[in-house]
Formats: structure tokens, C-alpha cells, sequence
């Protein structure tokens, strides 16, 4: 009695409705399919960036170097004392690299081998050894085994052995040594300690994101200490004090608007009004807080508002009820409950300034700085300015460089979303 | 006193001054019968002598530090000999700066002129005068203002009323911040560019069809007016976002759908955060993104299948910077497309859904067309992000300013024209640099537009259904 | 068919059963009424008391459970609708009315959480099969919410829009004569008749809720399932609505949740009292509103509770 078989016939009506069935299952298949295919659209969109972007970038961590005998002979070097750092600081450490290169491959003959040859060597293998030298002046006069940094070229090459030999800057002179090298296990990879401890070179094996990790935790400290503040006081303002009128309707519609134009505008804003009427020095962590504290302030208090509106109105009540002021009710009651809200609406507020490239560039973030900054008033530059500019650097070898920044700042954004995520959490258990 | 130490003094005077207020209340209190028949808590009457503190003597040193370098500059020029201004071909700016490298002890200071000596020993010893003028002072506004609030303290004194007024302006202060940003914003780059209307006529800046701003550099070079006609910038950009809008509404709508409408929840949980993933990933990226790995992508692909004998195809095409970009846009069209979804009310589904609906027809004819105002908003707003939207383009598109509506093509776009033009050195008196404000106030103004045209039209569909 | 199920489920034994639940607790309420609470009665239903079930039943409803996640919210119905009949379905608030209701046509589907246990079967076909589509089940089992929600649409839109959807006319003039048809049904035609291009949110509450149901009936339902039709409405326009229904009971067979005990009475056949998920008593309306054969009904009728 449960099969359809046995039931009544269908009335006409209904007889009709099944009859078009077929052609409305088959639109609602489509519809879905459509909807499928966008979101795998997007997910494959973000897969084949994943993919490129770690595939590309963990060499980037890594870095090459080459097994060399230095003899530190003291007439080559220029360095009688080693304890004297004037001495160490003008030494010919070239000299004794040279050398090391000229016993360690002697079938390099003529000037332009012999170039050929010296360039394997990164420039970065003399600071090493000066600054070895420094700390150990016993080593004067004495031949040492050590991984001097190869330059990039070789380093690009050695690294794409594996898959697709990427030699187009590499003489087949050269080849052949990198050869010989890796036969005699004389060449190796090990994690590239610079890129975190350096600042930014010309040189990608050099180059470290050091200078622009510093520069973007000063940014962000400044951009945090203005923007969380006002943030938080204007939202206080806006949802607890303002009266209804034509004055808050117009901030409001600021504010509204503000959080959409473009960013690039603000770092116009910033090269007008600070840079150029203020005289405020350029590519300084300060300005670039500012500028993106004016660009955050809209996202922080849209949601620093709703966290506000979200306390109950019976707890403003009882806090009015039994006679606090309205300043004693907001600061002992609205605030701490709503701080987590605020706290994740300045968090994700932090996320997009951290991310932010456009206006930094019109405030000159964008020089090429090779100090690591250490106040908000040094020249600095933040980390996706510095990936900007490796992205746009020639040598083959920022590639990987830009991928491995790249990574070091998502990893920074996932961090803070992770932290927005779980403070929402506890926001939402809290209610 | 240098600045920063000045301002920590300030501070430091505000927490004693905030002790030395709270205690005279107490004390006072006792003479009366105790701390409730004080008008306010000591804590207030504390707060308040800090304010007094803090405030004024804060303000005289903001406006100090504002006034005084150009106060010592002036000076310094005016006593200058007539020689040291034709030195430097009557740049004051110039000058002024190799004074200030001289005094600080700069690189070939050795080798500077007798007077500039002279100037920078004058400019020492006025900055020092000025340091501690300013030092004195601030330290004599903190204290006699402390000192008279502190004789204030009675009991009858209103100090809590005072300080939540205090507190009260102060947020008032932050929250009109947000017109002092947009005043900013209209000033800065309004007044540079009337300057530039008045080297370049707007007709020619508007309808103009050539775009070489590059030419400009020197006056006395051929050709030195440059043209700044910014129509195929405009085209540019909107090509650009246009192929971005193609690809972020729809897929950006669908997902939207699939997700709240389809998805089980606990894919819905798995999908959602992932394509937030997707809008949190800074432009920077995408760009990298575009330029590296789709733009070649596309340009073998036009090369493959020979599109190349009837359009020019180039590595930096129009249509690799709108694909990325409107897979950048995607998570923002979904996450609008499913507030105003979701704002569509529950009882509608289901009046369409209990006269045999299937799910799609619901929303084909129920929740797409009652959505619709919202989600109209929401493309608008997408619009504006994806004509602001600058690293993509810079990294992906090109600089050459074609009139095309190839997407192959290579084209710019407006924001790439602000970022060549302002980065590096800068002029601010050649219609080079001015153009970059101009096209900033083009930018504003239609970004504005399409926002507050946004904000309106999903302000009336919220209200529609609250 | 129909007798199937009625012997199936042993009618006779059903009868003696209820005979014997009737005798109880109409001979011990009192003295019960003082020792047990109602929810405690509640709780210890096991029988529908009266005459849950039908000799021409459309809709047969065999041990029904509906589960909200882990909470119960109907327990063990047995009830049926006869053709062409008015079944009111009236209780306390929250005592699993609407959501027996909703089970009719599976509109308790767009619920994620909420799962149904038994048998419903609708002319013998049972409509939780898995195979079954809900599409064409909604065509024959119309509903009518709580609730006006016209579409923001026309007025000749929204009550075209199901026979366009299934396909029910392929003519401009047969749909112009649905829609009139059903208009006049509906008892709205003479008042819209001249405005049919404009929007449905424009009209009055108690119009928007007759609109409701000229959209319901337009596609000739089989039953009709009304979830307090007139909660939002109006003493005048609630009238109306009613004699709408007495109208309709002709053609349609009609289920209808309502907290108006009057309403019940005046426009049903037969009530069924719902008492905290359980099916505490179904007989005819006259008997359940003059002589209620359980104590809960009768304690619910004569407004101890509610």
C-alpha cells in the first residue's frame, strides 16, 4: 500500500504537473551545476595560486654554497692585526676567494674565464669572511675548509637541476664547474638563515626581508596605536552619544564611504597633506601609519559599532538603573563587553593594512632601503612593497625570493586571522 | 628637551598632577564629613586636575612644534648675505637644506662656505633657544594650570560633570575624524588639480584620445607639452574592471546561492572560510600572481590558436589583469549576494516553496528578483574596487596608454598612470605629477559616486524587510 | 485501500481502547486533576482519544514523530483526513501544531534539523518516501502561512506564478482565467480586479492573505494546509477569510491550525486537540466544543490553559 502503483489515479492537474517535471528537474540540475562550477571555479583559483606561489617559493628559503680551502694569508689580505677593525674592514677578502677559486679550478684560462669564474662566488662570501675573521682573529695566516654563499645565477641553476635546467645566464664553462662541484659533493643547499636576518640587496642571494618585516611591525604599531583608539571612541560616540541629527548622518555617510574608495587615494591624502604641506620625511614607517591608520579607521569603526550595538540594552540599563553616569556605563560595562568584538574588527582591520601596497608607494615606501629600520621615523619599507619591488626586479632569482616573501606574509595574515577567528569564538559563547 | 622626551614629561605631569588632584579631594572631604559629600569621587576631581594639566600644555607644544621650523628657517634666510642666494640660482629650499646638512655635520660640510658656517652655528643656536623656550614654557602652562584647578577642588565642584564633557568632545574629536579624512582627501586633491586645469584645459584632459604625459619631463624638450588626454585611460580601466565584473558577478553570485542555498552546512563550513581565504590574500599577490603566471598563460594560449593574426596579443593583457582581479572580487560579490540573500525573508521561500516550487525556481523567481536592489548594490560596490583596485594593474597591466578594446591587448588604466607618475622624484609644479591628482580627483569622484549610489540603494532594500 | 489501513491498525481495539481511555479519565479527572499536572497527563498519552481516523481518508498519518535535532516535538500521531473535510488542529502554543502541519507537505524540508518518523500518506502514496518528490506533492498539498507573503510581485504575478511554474496552462487567456478563477475563489476578485498590475505587497493585510490563497488554489491543490491563517489579521478581514474556507471545503480538503477555539468551531468539521506533541483528542467539532471526551481538551476549551 506504500507504492504510488496502488494509489489513486492522479487527477488532471496533477497528471499535468508530473507531466512538465522532467523539464524543471532538468533547469534545477543546471542552476546547481552553475552554482557547483562557480565555487570550484573559486577554489581552483585559489589552489593553482597556492600551488604556484609554495612551489615557487620554498627554494626561496633555501640558498647554495660552495665548498672552498681559503688560505688567510696575511699579504694577500692586507690584515696584519686582526684584532684591529679598521684592518678587518679594509682587508681583501676578494683576494683570498679568488684565489681559493683560481687552485680550486685551474683550467680556467683568459680574463673572461676567469670573470666567469669569480662570479660564482656571491659577494655576500666576503662580508662571511670578514666577519669570521672578526670574530676568530686566531684564523689569520691560517688555510681554512668553508660554504662560501654562491651567487644567484649559480644558485638559480643548481636548484633547477632537478626539474628544468634553468642556464641561460650560465656559461657552459660554468656548467661544467657546477658539475665538477656537485660530483666532488663540493656545492650544496642549505635553509637561507640572511633572508631572515638581512636586510634588502641587490643581490638576491643577499637580499633578506628582515628590513621590510621590521618596517611592517612599526607600521603596524603605529597604524594599531592611532586607529584602535579613535576607532573605538568614534564607534562609542557614534552608537552611544550621537544625537539624530544632520551632523551625524553626515559622519556616518563618511565613514560608510570612506571604508570603499580606494585605497590608492588615501596614499594621494598622504603625499599631499603630510609629505608635501607637513614636510614629513618620505618612506618613513610614521607616515605610512598614518596614511593607513585614515585607510583602517573606516573598517574599525563599522565594526567596532556593531560589537557596541551588540551589548544588550537591558545591561545599559541596569547600569543607568542604579545611577552610573553614561561615561561610567560605557567604560564599566558596554567597552568590556564589546572589546572582543572590537578586538576582531582591528584585527581584520590590521590584516588588510598589513596587506596593503598602493598608498605606501605614493608615500615613497617603495626606496630601496637596505638597513633594517629600528624606530617609526627610519626609512623603511613594508613587506608587500618589498615584494612589489622584487616582483619587479630582472634577476631570475627574485622569483623565488618574492614567492618565499610572499609566503612570510601570508603566514603573518593567517596568524591574524586565526587569532580574529578564535576571539570571535569566544565572543560568540560569551552570548 | 627633545620632543619625544617633552611629550613623556607631559604625561608624567598629567599622572601627578591626577594624584596630587585625587588626594586634595580626599583631604578636603574629611573637613566636610567625609568622601559622599563631595560632589564627584576623588577619582574625578583627580582626572580632571590631570586633564588640566595634560590639555593645554599638550596644545602649546603642538602648535610650537607646528610654527617653529618655519619661524627658524625665516630667520636664518633673512640674515643670509646676498651672495649665498645667488649661490644656489635663488632656490631658498635648497640652500635652507645645505645649511641644515652644514649644522647636522653632514658629508662635505668641511669644504662649505664661510657664511653657511656662520648660518649653521645661528641655526644650532636658535634651534637650541627654541627647544628650551619651548621646554619652559610647556613645563609653566602644566604646572599654573594644574595649580589653579588643584586651588579649585571644593566640594562643590562638578568634576565628573567636567570630565565627561571632556570625554564626551574627545569622542566627538574621533568620530568627525572621518570628515576631517574626506575634507582631506577633497582638499589635497582638488587643489592640486585646479593647478593642473590651469596648464591643461579640462576639455582636452577629458575628451583628449592621446595620453603621453612621459613627454613633459623638460620644458625645452620637443613636444614638451605632453598630451594628457585621459579617455584611453578611462577605457582602460574600465575594460579592465569590466572583464572583472564578467567573471566576480556571476561566479561571485552563484557561490553566494550554491553555498546558503544548496550546500549542506557542513560544507557551507569547509567552502566559506576558504574563499575568505581568497579576499584576505593582499593584491600584492594577485598581482605577482597575474604577471608571472596568468599573463603568459594567456598570451601562449592567444599565440597557440593563432589569435594572433587579427589582434594584436601582448604579455601584458588587459585580460590577465581583469581574471585575477576578478577572482580577487569574487569572495566580496558573494559574501554582499549573501547578506541580501539571506535579508530576503524566510516566509517568502516558503509561500513559493509550498506551491511546489522547485529550489531554483524559488530563487530564479522569488529571492533573486526580491534580492535584487541589494544585490544591484553590491555589483556597484564590486564596480568602485574593481576601478580602484591598483597593485593588479600595476603589476599585471601595462603602461602603454592603447585605445583598445581588445582584451589581449595590452592597456592602462588610471591608477597605473597615479603610481608611475608619483613614484620617484616629484615636481610639483610640472603637469606631470599634477595629472596624477587629476586622474586621484576622477578616481574619487566616480568611486564616490558608485559607493554612496551603493550604500543608498542597499540602505532602502534593508529597510525593505526589517 | 482505505480499509486496509483502518484494519491494519485493528480499529476495533483502537475503539475499546479510546472507550476505555474515555471512561477514565472523564470518571477520575477530577480526582486526578488534583494529584497530576496537566503536563504530566500530557506526558502519559499513549491514545488518541475520539475518532482519529476516517473511512475516506486523503491524508493518513500513521505514527508520527518529529524530531527537532534531539528534541521531540511530536509524538506517535495517528490521525486522518477525510476528503473534502475541514480538520481544525488546535492546542497550547509550542504543542507541535504548526509542525505536524508542516510535515503534510514536507515543508519541514528547509528545516535542516528537523527529521520525521512514520507514515503520511496522501491518497495511499506515502509522501516520505525517499523517492518521492516533494515538487509535484506541493502542487496537490497547497499551504496557506501564517503570515501574508505575497511575492513582490504583481497581483496577477502572484497568483499566476504556480501555474506557470508547473506548467499548467500554455495560454495567456487560460492563465488570465486561472487567475480570475481563482481571485474569485478567494473571494478578491472584486476588489482587485482593476489593479491586477499592481504590486501584492501593496494590498491590506487580510487582502494579502485572501491573495495568499487565490495563489494557493490557483493550482487546484488537493489539500490545502492553513497554518493560523488569520493570526495577523483583522476581526473583519479574519471573517471573510473564514467564510472563504467554508467555500472552499467544497472542492478542497482542508487542514487548518488556529489559536481561535471559535474559529475551529465555525469552520471545521472535525478538531484535533494537540496537547505538548501529543494528539490528545480528534472528533467531531460539535462533540469536542459541547462534550470533549479528555480532560486536557476540555480543560483547554473552557480556557484553564492555553
Amino acid at each position: 500500500m506504500t507504492s504510488p502503483n496502488n494509489s489513486k489515479p492522479l487527477s488532471k492537474q496533477a497528471a499535468l504537473v508530473q507531466k512538465n517535471l522532467a523539464k524543471r528537474y532538468a533547469s534545477e540540475r543546471r542552476f546547481k551545476a552553475y552554482g557547483l562550477a562557480s565555487v570550484l571555479f573559486g577554489l581552483c583559483a585559489l589552489l593553482v595560486l597556492f600551488v604556484e606561489i609554495f612551489g615557487g617559493g620554498l627554494g626561496g628559503f633555501k640558498t647554495t654554497q660552495v665548498a672552498l680551502t681559503l688560505e688567510l694569508d696575511s699579504d694577500v689580505l692586507e690584515v696584519y692585526d686582526a684584532t684591529n677593525p679598521d684592518e678587518i674592514l679594509s682587508g681583501n677578502y676578494t683576494g683570498v676567494i679568488r684565489n681559493a677559486l683560481k687552485e680550486r679550478f685551474p683550467d680556467a684560462a683568459g680574463r673572461k674565464e676567469k670573470r666567469a669564474l669569480y662570479s660564482m662566488i656571491s659577494v655576500g662570501a666576503t662580508y662571511d669572511l670578514r666577519d669570521q675573521l672578526a670574530k676568530d682573529p686566531d684564523l689569520l695566516d691560517t688555510s681554512i675548509d668553508v660554504w662560501v654563499l654562491a651567487d644567484d645565477d649559480v644558485d638559480t641553476y643548481y636548484k633547477s637541476l632537478s626539474s628544468v635546467p634553468y642556464a641561460e645566464r650560465m656559461s657552459d664553462k660554468q656548467q661544467q664547474w657546477v658539475q665538477n662541484l656537485i660530483d666532488q659533493q663540493e656545492i650544496r643547499t642549505i635553509f637561507n638563515t640572511r633572508f631572515f636576518t638581512g636586510g634588502d640587496s641587490s643581490e638576491p642571494e643577499m637580499a633578506g626581508i628582515r628590513g621590510a618585516i621590521m618596517g611592517s611591525l612599526l607600521t603596524m604599531m603605529v597604524t594599531l596605536l592611532l586607529s584602535f583608539p579613535v576607532g573605538v571612541a568614534a564607534a562609542i560616540y557614534l552608537e552611544e552619544y550621537a544625537p539624530k541629527n544632520r551632523l551625524t548622518d553626515f559622519v556616518e555617510v563618511n565613514i560608510n564611504n570612506l571604508a570603499a574608495v580606494p585605497s590608492i587615494i588615501f596614499g594621494l591624502l598622504g603625499l599631499a597633506i603630510f609629505i608635501n604641506l607637513f614636510e614629513m620625511p618620505r618612506s618613513i614607517p610614521l607616515v605610512g601609519g598614518i596614511v593607513l591608520t585614515l585607510m583602517t579607521l573606516p573598517t574599525i569603526i563599522i565594526s567596532s559599532r556593531a560589537a557596541v550595538k551588540a551589548v544588550p540594552p537591558s545591561i545599559r540599563e541596569a547600569a543607568l538603573g542604579i545611577g552610573a553616569s553614561k561615561m561610567q556605563m560605557i567604560l564599566h560595562h558596554v567597552l568590556p563587553l564589546a572589546m572582543p568584538g572590537m578586538l576582531t574588527g582591528a584585527i581584520i582591520g590590521m590584516a588588510q593594512a598589513l596587506g596593503e601596497t598602493a598608498p605606501l608607494l605614493m608615500i615613497g615606501m617603495v626606496a630601496f632601503i637596505m638597513d633594517v629600520p629600528g624606530a617609526i621615523n627610519d626609512p623603511a619599507t613594508v613587506m608587500p612593497v618589498q615584494i612589489f619591488l622584487w616582483s619587479d626586479s630582472p634577476e631570475r632569482a627574485f622569483v623565488e625570493k618574492t614567492s618565499a616573501a610572499i609566503m612570510v606574509l601570508l603566514m603573518f595574515l593567517m596568524f591574524m586571522n586565526a587569532m580574529a577567528v578564535l576571539l570571535r569564538k569566544r565572543l560568540e559563547r560569551r552570548w | 628637551m627633545e620632543s619625544s622626551v617633552l611629550v613623556i614629561a607631559i604625561f608624567v605631569l598629567g599622572i601627578i598632577a591626577f594624584v596630587v588632584g585625587r588626594s586634595r579631594s580626599v583631604a578636603i572631604s574629611q573637613n566636610v564629613g567625609g568622601i559622599r559629600f563631595l560632589n564627584s569621587l576623588p577619582f574625578y576631581y583627580g582626572a580632571l586636575t590631570a586633564l588640566w594639566c595634560a590639555i593645554p600644555s599638550f596644545l602649546v607644544f603642538a602648535v610650537w612644534s607646528l610654527f617653529d621650523d618655519t619661524i627658524i628657517r625665516s630667520t636664518i634666510i633673512a640674515t643670509l648675505p646676498a651672495e649665498a642666494a645667488d649661490s644656489v640660482g635663488g632656490n631658498l629650499n635648497l640652500l635652507f637644506n645645505q645649511i641644515y646638512n652644514v649644522s647636522v655635520g653632514a658629508a662635505g660640510s668641511d669644504s662649505a662656505p664661510d657664511y653657511m658656517v656662520a648660518a649653521a652655528q645661528h641655526l644650532h643656536s636658535l634651534q637650541a633657544i627654541s627647544r628650551w623656550a619651548l621646554t619652559g614654557l610647556v613645563l609653566a602652562c602644566a604646572l599654573s594650570t594644574s595649580i589653579v584647578v588643584w586651588s579649585k577642588i571644593n566640594p562643590q565642584l562638578k568634576a565628573r560633570y567636567q570630565v565627561e564633557r571632556v570625554f564626551r568632545s574627545f569622542l566627538f574629536l574621533c568620530s568627525s575624524l572621518a570628515i576631517l579624512t574626506t575634507i582631506g582627501i577633497v582638499v589635497s586633491v582638488l587643489f592640486e588639480s585646479i593647478r593642473f586645469f590651469s596648464m591643461v584645459s579640462p576639455v582636452d584632459f577629458l575628451f583628449g584620445l592621446e595620453w603621453s604625459p612621459q613627454m613633459a619631463i623638460r620644458a625645452d624638450q620637443e613636444g614638451s607639452s605632453g598630451s594628457f588626454g585621459a579617455i584611453p585611460l578611462f577605457t582602460g580601466t574600465l575594460l579592465i574592471a569590466l572583464i572583472a565584473l564578467i567573471i566576480a558577478v556571476p561566479c561571485g553570485l552563484m557561490t553566494a546561492i550554491f553555498l546558503s542555498e544548496y550546500a549542506s552546512s557542513r560544507i557551507r563550513d569547509i567552502i566559506k572560510p576558504m574563499l575568505e581565504v581568497l579576499a584576505g590574500i593582499p593584491t600584492v599577490v594577485y598581482g605577482f600572481f597575474a604577471a608571472l603566471t596568468v599573463a603568459p598563460f594567456i598570451r601562449d594560449m592567444g599565440l597557440n590558436i593563432g589569435l594572433d593574426q587579427w589582434l594584436p596579443i601582448s604579455s601584458e593583457s588587459a585580460l590577465a589583469a581583469g581574471l585575477v582581479m576578478g577572482v580577487m572580487i569574487i569572495p566580496f560579490v558573494s559574501s554582499l549576494s549573501d547578506d541580501v540573500i539571506n535579508a530576503v525573508p524566510q516566509s517568502l521561500r516558503d509561500g513559493a516553496l509550498g506551491l511546489g516550487s522547485t529550489r531554483s525556481e524559488v530563487i530564479k523567481q522569488v529571492v533573486i528578483p526580491a534580492a535584487l536592489p541589494g544585490i544591484v548594490g553590491g555589483v556597484l560596490l564590486a564596480a568602485s574596487r574593481a576601478i580602484g583596485e591598483t597593485m593588479i594593474v600595476v603589476m599585471a597591466a601595462g603602461l602603454a596608454a592603447n585605445l583598445t578594446l581588445n582584451p589581449l591587448d595590452s592597456v592602462t588604466t588610471v591608477t597605473v598612470q597615479i603610481v608611475t607618475l608619483l613614484v620617484g622624484d616629484q615636481e610639483f609644479d610640472s603637469p606631470k605629477t599634477l595629472a596624477a591628482f587629476a586622474l586621484g580627483l576622477m578616481l574619487f569622484l566616480v568611486t564616490l559616486s558608485l559607493n554612496y549610489f551603493a550604500l543608498h540603494i542597499v540602505k532602502k532594500y534593508r529597510e525593505q524587510y526589517d | 485501500m482505505q480499509d486496509t489501513v483502518i484494519e491494519s491498525k485493528a480499529p476495533t481495539a483502537k475503539a475499546v481502547q479510546a472507550e476505555r481511555t474515555k471512561k477514565t479519565t472523564k470518571t477520575e479527572s477530577n480526582a486526578m486533576n488534583a494529584k497530576r499536572s496537566p503536563t504530566e497527563i500530557a506526558e502519559s498519552i499513549t491514545e488518541t482519544v475520539g475518532k482519529p481516523l476516517a473511512q475516506n481518508a486523503k491524508l493518513a498519518m500513521r505514527d508520527v514523530n518529529v524530531y527537532y535535532d534531539q528534541k521531540q516535538a511530536v509524538f506517535d500521531v495517528n490521525l486522518d483526513i477525510a476528503e473534502n473535510q475541514v480538520v481544525a488542529l488546535i492546542g497550547p502554543s509550542g504543542c507541535g501544531k504548526s509542525t505536524f502541519l508542516r510535515c503534510l507537505n514536507r515543508m519541514n524540508d528547509t528545516i535542516d534539523i528537523c527529521r520525521v518518523a512514520g507514515s503520511i500518506q496522501l491518497d495511499g502514496m506515502d509522501i516520505y518516501d525517499s523517492k518521492l518528490d516533494v515538487v509535484p506533492l506541493r502542487a496537490r498539498v497547497g499551504m496557506v502561512f501564517q503570515k501574508p507573503n505575497p511575492f513582490p510581485k504583481s497581483i496577477y504575478d502572484n497568483v499566476a506564478y504556480g501555474p506557470r511554474i508547473h506548467g499548467l496552462v500554455n495560454r495567456r487567456a487560460d492563465l488570465d482565467e486561472v487567475v480570475e478563477s481563482s481571485l474569485r475563489k478567494a473571494g478578491l476578485w472584486e476588489e482587485v480586479k482593476d489593479r491586477l498590475e499592481s504590486p501584492g505587497t501593496g494590498l491590506s493585510g487580510g487582502q494579502q492573505q485572501r491573495l495568499c490563497i487565490a495563489r494557493t488554489i490557483a493550482v487546484s491543490p488537493e489539500v490545502i494546509l492553513m497554518d493560523e491563517p488569520c493570526s495577523a489579521l483583522d476581526p473583519i478581514a479574519t471573517a471573510k477569510i473564514e467564510e472563504l474556507i467554508a467555500e472552499l471545503s467544497q472542492n478542497f480538503t482542508i487542514a487548518i491550525v488556529t489559536h481561535s477555539m471559535q474559529q475551529a468551531a465555525r469552520v471545521s468539521h472535525r478538531t484535533a486537540y494537540f496537547h505538548l506533541g501529543r494528539l490528545v483528542e480528534v472528533n467531531e467539532t460539535e462533540k469536542v466544543f459541547t462534550n470533549p471526551d479528555h480532560e486536557l481538551t476540555e480543560a483547554y476549551i473552557t480556557g484553564r490553559f492555553g
